[in-house]
């Protein structure tokens, strides 16, 4: 990898990140539009959870890792505090690993 | 800074300490694919996206030309867009703040600023996450990269697992009704369409992982959005 296209992923991510705030102050987003985004930004973070738990390469990711996102996740319905859903989730996939389950 | 207290400097150490680690293992992961420790370095901070950076630099390393590592690193970078347009008054209107912002736009800062209520506290959680992750992810790659095939994969630890856990309990304060008996039938709507808004831009993701380049999965979620429309 050398440097041009580096820099070519650096300013095109960025152009993405500084296209929100610009579009929105331009198209003054009514109330009811912002809540949307809000809902849009939902959606994508569920998505990211869902795949990032289940799919590695496109195809499924093991039983080690959902099952320590499940674990995580019913830490933080019990309203478990942030930092204890992060480690069960970690501590779970890695002792499952440690088991040999994939 | 009053809106930062020690829980959210804690919670969001948490994370920046994960994400430290997996930096480790993209520093380690770039000087093995021919990388220089200070390039991994600065494309870690120019381009500060983790799976990106991932992408690009592995399917260069598998042989790919340079314009379809960056192609794939940007479509899975087009998220950042909409994220943008939902956290613009996190930013604020001053120029300079709002480049910085920006360029600190990651998932996880963004899932730490929906997690909060108050405008205040919205931005305290943002820049924080933001700065630390940043802090964290670069330091982590140097280190990655000067001790090279010597670290170990991040899956041994559970780090896989420890993303989606976190972000899940970040958005879940959008998804479930407040504890509080008098929280407002408005709030409770809120949380019910934020419900079904996860669940159905999850299933669109899910089903279209396998077809579609990555990336694009997490943007068709967005369609989701279409069930909170009524």
């Amino acid at each position: 990898m050398t440097l041009l296209p580096i820099l070519v992923l650096a300013v095109g991510t960025f152009g993405f990140r500084i296209a929100g705030p610009l579009l929105s102050e331009r198209l003054q987003l009514s109330a009811r539009v912002q809540e949307l985004m809000s809902m849009a930004t939902i959606a994508m973070l569920a998505a990211l959870v869902a795949t990032s738990t289940l799919m590695a390469q496109g195809g499924f990711a093991g039983w080690a890792r959902p099952a320590g996102v499940f674990v995580g996740a019913l830490l933080a319905w019990r309203r478990l505090p942030f930092i204890a859903v992060v480690v069960a989730a970690a501590v779970t996939a890695a002792g499952l690993r440690l088991l040999g389950v994939p | 800074m009053g809106n930062v207290d020690r829980a959210l400097v804690r919670d969001v150490g948490a994370v920046a300490l994960a994400s430290g680690v997996v930096g480790v293992s993209f520093g380690a992961l770039a000087v093995a694919a021919g990388l220089s420790v200070w390039m991994a370095l600065f494309m870690s901070v120019v381009v500060f996206a983790g799976g990106a950076q991932f992408v690009a630099v592995g399917m260069v390393a598998a042989g790919a030309t340079p314009v379809a590592a960056v192609f794939a690193g940007l479509l899975l970078n087009a998220r950042h867009l909409p994220f943008g347009m939902a956290v613009a008054d996190v930013l604020g209107k001053r120029w300079p703040m709002r480049l910085l912002g920006a360029h600190l736009m990651v998932d996880e800062s963004v899932a730490f600023a929906l997690a909060q209520r108050e405008p205040g506290r919205k931005r305290a959680a943002y820049w924080l996450c933001g700065g630390m992750l940043f802090v964290a992810w670069n330091m982590g790659v140097v280190v990655g990269g000067w001790a090279g095939r010597t670290v170990g994969n991040p899956e041994l630890l559970g780090l896989d697992a420890a993303f989606p856990a976190s972000m899940l309990a970040l958005l879940l304060p959008s998804l479930l009704p407040p504890k509080e008996a008098d929280a407002s039938e408005v709030v409770k709507r809120k949380a019910t369409k934020g419900r079904r808004v996860a669940l159905v831009g999850a299933l669109i993701a899910l089903a279209a992982t396998p077809l579609l380049p990555a990336g694009v999965p997490v943007l068709l979620s967005i369609l989701a959005v279409g069930v909170a429309l009524r």
